[in-house]
């Protein structure tokens, strides 16, 4: 317990302390918020879906959580081979204890950055209904911080290259990201693309924060928990697994 | 106990695919003594650290340390010893004390012995005065000092050292051997250590042994390898049992890695 405990709190004092990296890590989430929300809303509005900001601020809380949490794979493939993961892993600790410790860690600091850019779209404007559901909303933020973050354990237990990493970013996470229901709605979408969103876990994400913070749910805000706790389980399994495997 | 090898290596095989890293090597270290593992890059010496601590599994043989099979009591095993890693691997974003608080607990100190043993190490390495500052501004020589601390934490019996001076300017180095064969006089740790500076070998090593082409050439003393060889340096020796050529080693995920890290530390 107190293993997971100490190595919890290292990811979570290292992004506390990387401020320069908590002020980089806002540009993209403000640059579609700025960009896409203003941008687009004229459109939104006329094709009768009310306020674009409104609509797409849930997407990207939901995507700064995405990016943070998948970014603590590329923290741990560094740790791999150049740090921490060694001293870890020859300790006479259970993997697991390890992996939780991390992953938890992971998701935490994808939890305060979601914060971050919810007080940021607040400030740009975006009107939760009701106060109330707000907590519940972090729920959801936690959610896909877990899932993610053990994705990302996942994979950084997997590969060993950065340049993989390039690949997963590029082949997986913008996908993950472009595939939610993030910045357009899920009806009336041709039959592949609401095909793939419906595979993508970060859709249930973003639609039971939407359906929590604007009070318009695709699925449902319990049908979108069920999946993420689904997915969550599914996502943590593999993780400890691929991490039980890690050969240094 | 007495005469009882803290470690034993008997027959030991690794394999990767049809290449052979470590190919029948057998070996006893002594309690308390400071045993030299020496060979050229690629010669297995990485290999035969990484299945002594654990981190991979032999192809073929057998491994003791402390009387515990080493494959099958991991857990005992990894209380026993204290590792230094050629890749560094502390945490260059906590401070020192936050890197030894964090061993601490994983090998499961008690907070209070923890806190005591912790101010010892830092003080009997001369980073006491900055245990406080983020490891990222420490010199390389203070990072190898800090990973010896930390590896000592928990009184291991054993302390591994895979080429601990790599990339240590003069200086730095012979404070390290100091450092080290002071240990072994308080602690009364035994300490097996890599490297390919003969000189370093020569002036710390009690015993040492050559491995080449993942086979053991040579065990014995520096005295005993010279007079093996009919040499007067352990350098002429070491050419003598393992020849002049130069070894490529053909290059890992790990090593271009280690180089675009070289290039970021700029």
């Amino acid at each position: 317990m107190n293993v997971v405990f100490v190595l919890w709190l290292r990811e979570v004092k290292k992004y506390l302390r990387s401020r320069v990296q908590i002020v980089a890590s806002l540009g993209g989430p403000l640059m579609y918020l700025g960009v896409l929300g203003f941008g687009l809303g004229p459109v939104f509005q006329r094709a009768g879906e009310g306020s674009y900001l409104q609509f797409m601020a849930p997407g990207v809380i939901g995507m700064a959580v995405l990016f943070t949490a998948m970014f603590s794979g590329i923290a741990m493939l560094w740790d791999r081979q150049f740090g921490f993961l060694k001293e870890t892993l020859v300790a006479p600790v259970p993997r697991l204890a390890i992996m939780i410790g991390r992953t938890l860690g992971g998701a935490t600091v994808a939890v305060l950055q979601g914060t971050l850019i919810f007080v940021v779209t607040l400030i740009a404007g975006f009107r939760p209904v009701s106060v109330l559901t707000v907590p519940l909303a972090f729920l959801l933020i936690a959610l896909i911080a877990v899932v993610f973050a053990a994705l990302a354990t996942a994979i950084g237990s997997t590969i060993k290259e950065m340049q993989g990493f390039q690949m997963v970013m590029n082949f997986l996470v913008m996908p993950i990201f472009f595939l939610s229901a993030a910045i357009y709605p899920l009806e009336g979408l041709p039959r592949v693309l609401a095909a793939l969103t419906r595979v993508d876990p970060l859709t249930y994400g973003v639609d039971g924060m939407r359906g929590l913070l604007t009070g318009r749910a695709h699925f449902g805000v319990a049908f979108d928990v069920a999946v993420l706790v689904a997915v969550g389980v599914l996502f943590v399994a593999a993780g400890a697994w691929r991490f039980s495997k890690i050969e240094a | 106990m007495g005469d009882r090898p803290i470690i034993r290596v008997q027959h030991i095989v690794k394999s990767f695919g049809t290449i052979m890293a470590v190919n029948d090597v057998s070996f006893d270290v002594r309690p308390g003594e400071i045993f030299a593992f020496l060979g050229p890059n690629g010669a297995g010496k990485t290999t035969t650290i990484k299945m002594l601590t654990t981190l991979s599994r032999p192809t073929s043989g057998s491994l003791e340390l402390d009387g515990l099979d080493v494959t099958t009591h991991q857990t005992a095993v990894r209380k026993r010893f204290g590792v230094v890693f050629q890749d560094p691997s502390l945490d260059s974003e906590l401070t020192a004390w936050e890197n030894m608080d964090i061993h601490g607990v994983l090998y499961h100190v008690p907070r209070h012995a923890r806190r005591e043993r912790c101010e010892v190490l830092l003080r009997m390495f001369e980073l006491w005065e900055r245990r406080d500052d983020l490891v990222k501004t420490f010199s390389g020589g203070m990072k190898r000092r800090l990973e010896i601390a930390r590896g000592l934490l928990h009184t291991p019996k054993v302390l591994f050292l895979d080429e601990p001076t790599l990339g240590l300017d003069p200086q730095s180095r012979n404070q390290m051997w100091t450092h080290v064969r002071n240990l072994r006089a308080t602690e009364g740790v035994t300490v097996f250590l890599t490297t390919h500076y003969m000189d370093e070998a020569d002036r710390v090593a009690d015993r040492i042994a050559v491995i080449d082409h993942g086979r053991l050439v040579a065990t014995g003393s520096s005295a005993e390898l010279k007079q093996q060889t009919g040499t007067d340096s352990l350098e002429a020796a070491f050419l003598a049992l393992t020849g002049t050529t130069i070894r490529d080693e053909s290059a890992t995920a790990a090593d271009q890695m280690r180089q675009v890290a070289r290039v970021w530390r700029r």
